[in-house]
């Protein structure tokens, strides 16, 4: 029996065409149509892949019909075709976010874990499919825990969360100001809050869009004279407003970190032209990013990702070689059929995802 | 063999710096478990040394600068072995292994491991005064390391440019705290060590006296000026590193002095 891989991804098609194939086909009606003996469907918003074992090949064109429910192939150039070893170093990569568009992400593996659960629990995934992810997975954890792959963040908004979180520590208790009401604040501020932050306060010169805004992040709005005074008390201050000369300078907030010296001061400000003096960034225990120094640390991340690869393509490696040795031809696993004692439920514990 | 077993100790605080420099230059992650574990197996053959070295002398194994330096090395592994884990800073270790390693390289290499036959007898309150003291420079060693790792993280922050040891490096809020707990830590033993040295029964040697009080006012200062909001974080955290390296010179002077002439 032997294992392949058949799938379109961000890397050979647009998002219009990856969504035809994006709704989820049942498993059962692929083997059924296919003729596989397991079969594993994984969809995320970036790749649609089926993974199967069968005794004799099966055309991509097969699956790719089964997929689309359709007699007429429109996208088979856009497909990609893996088998044997390369199919196990293909899942590999996908599974520990090497593959990923954003490299090191680890969404996929959560994603992963949740179609090899459906596949196991409806029979479809049988002994070849389930060594197979149970060692992927193992590969993604080490290659997570033994590379910096997944180091920092490579968004404008994880990176301002990570930032308060090497500032702060723990965000829970921590009382965030948003002065203007801008998108990609209410971004970072719901970023934020996702981290556990409760206390949002909104600020605009439209107090109705504070209060709107207010009610979307879970805040209360405050007047927005009163800005400033509000620097005494919060932790973090994400700056959106449309004005063009720096409202905050350090003549305003001298005074004010008087009465806060040990504790720091956070301020992203995201406004162009910059509400935010530069020189504050000088003040003892303020630190001021703006949107190009937010955007220069999530490139610096994506560099240190790519950097990553060949360590994380290393670790890959051997286990690849590891799975083959033990499983020969890939399909010796395979000679227990679903249900027999070699292959029950017990040996496909749910625990071990 | 007492000095085979430190050489032991050294090499393990040894491995564990090499194994951060490695772990820093390749870009790869780093477990603070295997600092901790060598920092600790160079603990036990600290303690083995300090235990043989005392059961020969007969006393506390501090009568002279070498015995001193491996003591204070012993401290900061102790303190940091107690308190590394509990506050989850872990790669405080990576930081305290060089240390100790300096600490333990100097008193090997240099020609200090003189015996000195001590003119008092064994006194109890003087071993507990001179261990306390010890103990208590540990904490200040570490209240040294939590500062510099502030600083370095700090810089970090404010100059945008993220490295790879910032996103191994614990929050600053939490890195100060731990400083201002070690800071205490290392003030009310130093106290209790100052105190302790009034009931050793013998003559009061002025010059230590007033190096010690020196030390103590300095790390008081420190901590006043702490709890009256007077220095910023960043500053206090550059005064532990500064206080430390006063109160290593000092020790160091005090020692030497005793040791050349009567004080």
């Amino acid at each position: 029996m032997s294992l392949f891989c058949i799938g379109i991804s961000h890397h050979t098609a647009k998002v219009e065409t990856r969504e035809r194939y994006a709704l989820r086909r049942s498993e059962e009606a692929l083997r059924a149509g296919s003729g596989c003996a397991e079969a594993l469907i994984l969809p995320t918003c970036n790749r649609v892949e089926v993974y199967g074992a069968a005794d004799s090949t099966i055309g991509t064109g097969e699956i790719v019909r089964c997929l689309a429910e359709s007699e007429t192939i429109e996208d088979a150039g856009a497909f990609y075709r893996y088998e044997g070893e390369d199919c196990v170093r293909h899942l590999f990569r996908v599974v520990s976010g090497l593959d990923s568009m954003v490299i090191g992400e680890t969404e996929i593996l959560g994603q992963a874990k949740k179609a090899y659960e459906n596949a196991r629990a409806s029979g479809n995934a049988g002994p070849l499919l389930h060594r197979l992810f149970q060692r992927a997975f193992r590969a993604a954890k080490q290659v997570r825990s033994r590379t910096e792959i997944t180091r920092g963040a490579v968004s404008v908004g994880s990176v301002a969360v990570e930032l308060a979180v090497k500032i702060f520590g723990d965000l829970r208790e921590r009382k965030v100001l948003l002065l203007g009401a801008g998108e990609t604040s209410e971004r970072t501020a719901r970023a934020l809050s996702s981290r556990g932050v409760t206390d949002i306060r909104v600020t605009n010169r439209s107090h109705e869009r504070a209060e709107t805004l207010a009610a979307v992040v879970r805040g209360h709005a405050v007047p927005f004279g009163e800005w400033a005074n509000q620097c005494a008390e919060i932790d973090i201050l994400i700056s959106s407003t449309s004005a063009d000369e720096p409202l905050l300078t350090p003549g305003i907030l001298s005074p004010l970190l008087r009465e806060r010296l040990d504790r720091p001061l956070f301020i992203i400000d995201i406004a162009v032209p910059r509400d935010v003096a530069p020189e504050v960034n000088e003040m003892d225990g303020v630190y001021l990013y703006d949107i190009d120094s937010l955007q220069s640390i999530a490139a610096q991340s994506l560099a240190l990702r790519r950097q990553q690869i060949t360590a994380g393509e290393e670790i890959i490696a051997e286990h690849v070689s590891a799975f083959r040795a033990r499983y020969g031809q890939l399909g010796e696993a395979a000679k227990y059929p679903p249900g027999s004692a070699g292959f029950d439920e017990a040996t496909l514990r749910a625990s071990e995802l | 063999m007492d000095r085979q077993l430190l050489i032991a100790s050294t090499l393990c605080f040894f491995t564990a710096l090499v194994r951060t420099l490695l772990a820093t230059r390749d870009g790869i992650s780093l477990h603070g478990r295997f600092n901790f574990f060598a920092i600790g197996l160079g603990f036990l053959f600290q303690t083995a040394f300090l235990t043989i070295r005392g059961h020969a002398l007969g006393r506390c194994p501090l009568t002279n600068l070498f015995e001193v330096f491996v003591f204070l090395a012993w401290s900061v592994a102790l303190i940091y072995l107690l308190i590394g884990p509990a506050y989850r800073l872990s790669l405080m270790g990576a930081f305290t292994a060089p240390l100790v390693f300096a600490l333990q390289t100097f008193a090997l290499a240099a020609p200090i491991d003189v015996a000195h036959h001590s003119r008092l007898p064994a006194n109890p309150w003087l071993e507990f005064h001179a261990s306390i003291s010890m103990i208590a420079y540990g904490a200040f060693a570490l209240a040294c390391v939590a500062g510099v790792m502030y600083l370095v993280q700090e810089r970090q922050l404010k100059t945008h440019q993220i490295h790879s040891i910032f996103y191994r490096l614990p929050p600053l809020t939490n890195l100060f705290a731990a400083i201002t707990r070690l800071l205490w830590l290392g003030f009310a033993l130093y106290t209790a060590g100052l105190i302790s040295g009034f009931f050793t029964g013998g003559p009061l040697p002025r010059l230590k006296m007033v190096c010690a009080f020196a030390v103590w006012l300095f790390y008081g200062a420190i901590l006043q000026g702490r709890h009256l909001r007077w220095f910023a974080p960043k500053r206090v955290a550059a005064l532990c590193i500064l206080a430390f390296s006063a109160a290593v010179s000092v020790l160091w002077a005090i020692n030497f002095v005793s040791q050349t002439r009567p004080v």
